[in-house]
């Protein structure tokens, strides 16, 4: 399968990766390269094969609905970007 | 000292031949003579280390010693491990300081082990030559021009270069498995859902798993021991009785029935590393092993499906990397999105962001049946394969690797070449079944080579005593490298 540098410029903004029209290119070649080996799955015929989502049948456990984290706001803001008055700082969202 | 088994040290420290503050900065010196070249570690801190090292030489005074209390072991840093810098091998998280334990780590802090320090890896673990680490890449000690392999690339070559008695890896698609091939060492990638992925920083949620890296399967043992059982931090833990993983080490292994997976002698294997493979079959032979040909027909699309779920569930578990509660921020910003969008493009590297968008792209609208669910579905062919094969016979044997370590740099622009280096290790993952790697013997230019054996589910002390019984008749696992 071959990619467009639409495709590509369309999934760097969908993954959130800022890229130049240079990234864009090289980054076009090697996708297209790996999805060439992701291709030869496709001939695969997987009909009434249920999907294996994880390796063990495990039904997904169960807690109370209770705190069991102690309050850590200061030690985890100390390693934040940018905080004040407790608050995560980001650039403002509304006018 | 250094060539000494986990037993052995342990029982040193307990009879007080030499305490933990001594060997801690035996290996500290060490580290820091031999790490610069190597570039083994991102990080070390001799005196957190030392503080360890003073409490357990109190504790084994105090005869509340356990096995591997005073021992000094090695971290991936892919580990969080509270007041140490965590790395994950990014730029994006060059200045971030665990404010938690791992569980694994909190493990070996109860047993009294000593962190001597964060060993370097593949970015995020998605390398397998440690050359995509943003600390550079880790060098191979038994030829300082090729790779150690990858993502463990770091606790491999720390083991193989006596800068660590032992260390913990984690493997994704064998990145516990292939370095210690490449290095000479043993590594052991336990059963999915053995060792608490809590506090292990994340790539792909569903093959993920954690394992130890040392010079001996009877090592390996011991450090399984500690790093396994349930934890209910982590959803996918699986709750099963506590096991001795060294109770059938020393069991002969008359009537064993070993499983040759024809797809895995087939093109593409190099001839150095068939012979080193074939002659190690020969000896399981002479240790009284029955030899069965199976077939895994699937197993040759380990890696395409592979590379749609692995980058899938990254793109999902690293959209949490935004600049706004730790890691990198970009300097520069005009507004929210482009504050993201730059953050993580100048925080990530290459193979991170390549496999970023392969993600996005196969779980992006009107793409998710013909990847992802087709993946899904193959990777439930590949793990019955293996169940088919494991009716006939015990254990199954192979190459770690289709080559011994290549050349740093001989990769590096072709992404496709570089991941099929991984083609016998990822149906492991992808079966969730526990799979291992020993020194078998030398290929060309005198560079270790790697035996695989898988087991079926929760046969990790079946595995350990096949490789301990193997390691008993053959002294591949105690060579060294020159200058060692």
């Amino acid at each position: 399968m071959f990619l467009a540098n639409a495709d590509v410029r369309k999934v760097a903004r969908l993954a959130r990766l800022a890229m130049d029209e240079t990234e864009i290119e090289a980054a076009r070649t090697q996708l297209s390269g790996i999805f060439a080996l992701i291709a030869e799955m496709q001939a695969v015929d997987t009909q009434g094969i249920a999907p294996m989502s994880h390796a063990q049948d495990v039904a997904q456990r169960l807690r109370e609905d209770i705190v069991t984290e102690a309050n850590q706001r200061e030690l985890f803001q100390s390693i934040a970007p940018q905080v004040e008055a407790g608050l995560y700082l980001v650039p403002q969202v509304i006018e | 000292m250094l060539n000494s088994s986990l037993q052995q040290l342990g029982s040193a420290l307990r009879a007080k031949k030499i305490s933990s503050v001594e060997l801690t900065q035996l290996y500290l010196d060490r580290i820091a003579a031999l790490n610069p070249a190597l570039n083994a570690y991102i990080t070390t801190h001799a005196e957190t280390s030392l503080a360890q090292a003073r409490a357990a030489d109190a504790r084994l005074s105090g005869g509340t010693a356990q096995a591997l209390t005073g021992i000094p072991i090695a971290q991936k840093d892919i580990f969080c491990a509270k007041g140490w810098r965590t790395t994950c091998g990014s730029k994006m998280l060059e200045n971030f300081v665990a404010p938690y334990d791992a569980h694994v780590i909190g493990q070996f802090n109860s047993a009294g082990a000593v962190n001597l320090g964060k060993t370097n890896m593949d970015e995020f673990a998605m390398g397998s030559s440690n050359e995509t680490s943003y600390f550079g890449a880790v060098k191979n000690p038994w030829d300082q021009n090729a790779v150690p392999g990858g993502s463990s690339g770091g606790s491999a070559c720390a083991v193989a270069a006596r800068l660590c008695a032992a260390a913990t890896g984690t493997d994704t698609g064998g990145s516990i498995r292939q370095p210690a091939a490449l290095c000479g060492i043993s590594g052991l990638k336990p059963t999915y859902g053995t060792v608490s992925r809590y506090g292990m920083i994340a790539f792909a949620s569903s093959l993920d798993q954690a394992g130890p890296m040392a010079r001996s399967a009877e090592d390996l043992a011991l450090l399984l021991n500690t790093m396994a059982g349930f934890d209910e931090r982590d959803s996918t833990s699986l709750q099963r009785d506590k096991e001795d993983y060294a109770r059938d080490l020393s069991k002969p292994l008359t009537g064993l029935r070993i499983g040759l997976p024809k797809e895995f002698f087939a093109e593409g294997l190099s001839s150095d590393v068939g012979k080193a493979v074939e002659t190690a079959i020969a000896e399981y032979k002479k240790l009284g092993a029955s030899i069965v040909e199976i077939s895994l027909p699937n197993s040759k699309l380990s890696v395409p499906v592979y590379y749609v779920l692995a980058p899938a569930e990254a793109s999902s578990n690293l959209s949490r990397f935004d600049g706004v509660r730790y890691g990198y921020r970009a300097p520069d910003y005009t507004d929210l999105a482009d504050m993201y969008e730059k953050s993580r493009a100048q925080g990530f590297g290459a193979e991170v962001k390549r496999r970023i968008m392969i993600g996005t792209y196969v779980l992006s609208h009107g793409y998710y049946d013909a990847y992802y669910l087709q993946a899904q579905k193959i990777r439930r062919l590949i793990a019955q394969d293996f169940t088919d094969a494991f009716k006939q016979c015990d254990i199954i044997i192979g190459p770690t690797s289709p080559s011994t370590a290549f050349k740093l740099g001989e990769k590096g622009d072709d992404p496709v070449q570089m991941y099929l280096s991984d083609i016998y290790t990822i149906a492991v993952n992808l079966a969730g079944l526990p799979g291992m790697s020993i020194p078998c013997g030398f290929g060309a230019a005198n560079m270790p080579v790697g035996l695989q054996i898988i087991g079926n589910y929760f046969a990790e002390a079946h595995m350990l005593n096949a490789a301990h019984q193997y390691q008993l008749a053959t002294d591949w696992h105690v060579r060294t490298p020159n200058g060692i």
